[in-house]
């Protein structure tokens, strides 16, 4: 099964992938692409997951169930998110979060 | 070059790439679509690696789901041909430096450990096995967090009616 590429190329591929999330997430303004920016941090620990099942322990499906169930929770957080910032939208007319200061009128 | 990794190279290239572009684009619809890219070239690698329900389920939730789900939200939320403000050059300069750090102690750490393969045989991943485990109790069984999800995923959904929906005039009755 052992495709040529050593499983140390996946993780630092994930590694990349996993920063510069942190980067955006440090650097955007607007509440949607913070959002993008977690997506790829939550798609990067995806790859590690899977990558580890496949090479480590081909034998049991561990990784496999973990990516599953993080990508149901990454759909779930991703629509709360999203009615957040509709509603958030709807009182401030913006969704930059510096212009959102107040937790409660 | 196999042809393996000359298609690891492709999508690893693709990922990278887009996700800079991601983060750095200032107009908002197209870092979406930037994302887009990254998701559907991680599915690319979950084939690669002989997980195909994985690849379908991560090309059909999360490029079919939440990226839509994103896209949705941004033209409710924005004007298309709005662009960001540049960011500022100290706050990028930081952010980046920050992140550069984290990736160079991690890739180290990487390439220092030895990972060490079990011997055992390894196993097909069929749809049979995969809906078994999932369902099953023992040994190799994951209902618990099977049943978990699936509340978390009612919950979410009545969260997000709850929280989106508009506030209705007050009922003098009530």
């Amino acid at each position: 099964m052992n495709t040529g590429i050593p499983l140390s190329y996946f993780l630092i591929l994930a590694a990349i992938m996993f920063f510069i999330g942190i980067y955006g997430f440090l650097t955007r303004k607007n509440l949607i692409t913070i959002l993008m920016s977690v997506e790829l941090i939550l798609n990067s620990v995806n790859i590690n997951f899977v990558a580890f099942n496949r090479y480590l322990y081909p034998h049991k499906l561990e990784g496999f169930f973990f990516t599953l169930f993080i990508i149901a929770v990454a759909a779930s957080e991703a629509a709360v998110a999203i009615a957040i910032i509709i509603n958030i939208y709807r009182r401030f007319t913006t969704i930059n979060v510096e212009d959102v200061d107040v937790m409660k009128y | 070059m196999t042809s393996n990794q000359f298609m690891f190279l492709l999508f690893s290239m693709i990922i990278i790439v887009f996700s800079v572009l991601t983060v750095t684009s200032r107009k908002i619809l197209r870092a979406a679509v930037y994302l887009l890219f990254v998701l559907v070239s991680t599915s690319g690698l979950y084939f690669m690696l002989n997980y195909q329900f994985l690849a379908a389920v991560q090309l059909t939730l999360y490029a079919g789901g939440i990226v839509v789900l994103i896209i949705f939200s941004i033209l409710l939320t924005s004007h298309i041909n709005q662009k960001f403000d540049p960011v500022e050059r100290k706050k990028s300069l930081f952010s980046a430096l920050a992140a550069i750090a984290g990736a160079i102690v991690t890739i180290i750490t990487i390439l220092d450990f030895k990972f060490s393969a079990t011997t055992e045989a390894a196993m097909e991943v069929n749809m049979r096995q995969v809906g078994n485990s999932l369902l099953s109790v023992g040994k190799d069984g994951y209902i618990l967090p099977f049943e978990v999800i699936s509340i978390l995923l009612l919950a979410a959904m009545v969260a997000a009616i709850v929280i989106a929906k508009k506030a209705g005039p007050k009922n003098p009755q009530s």
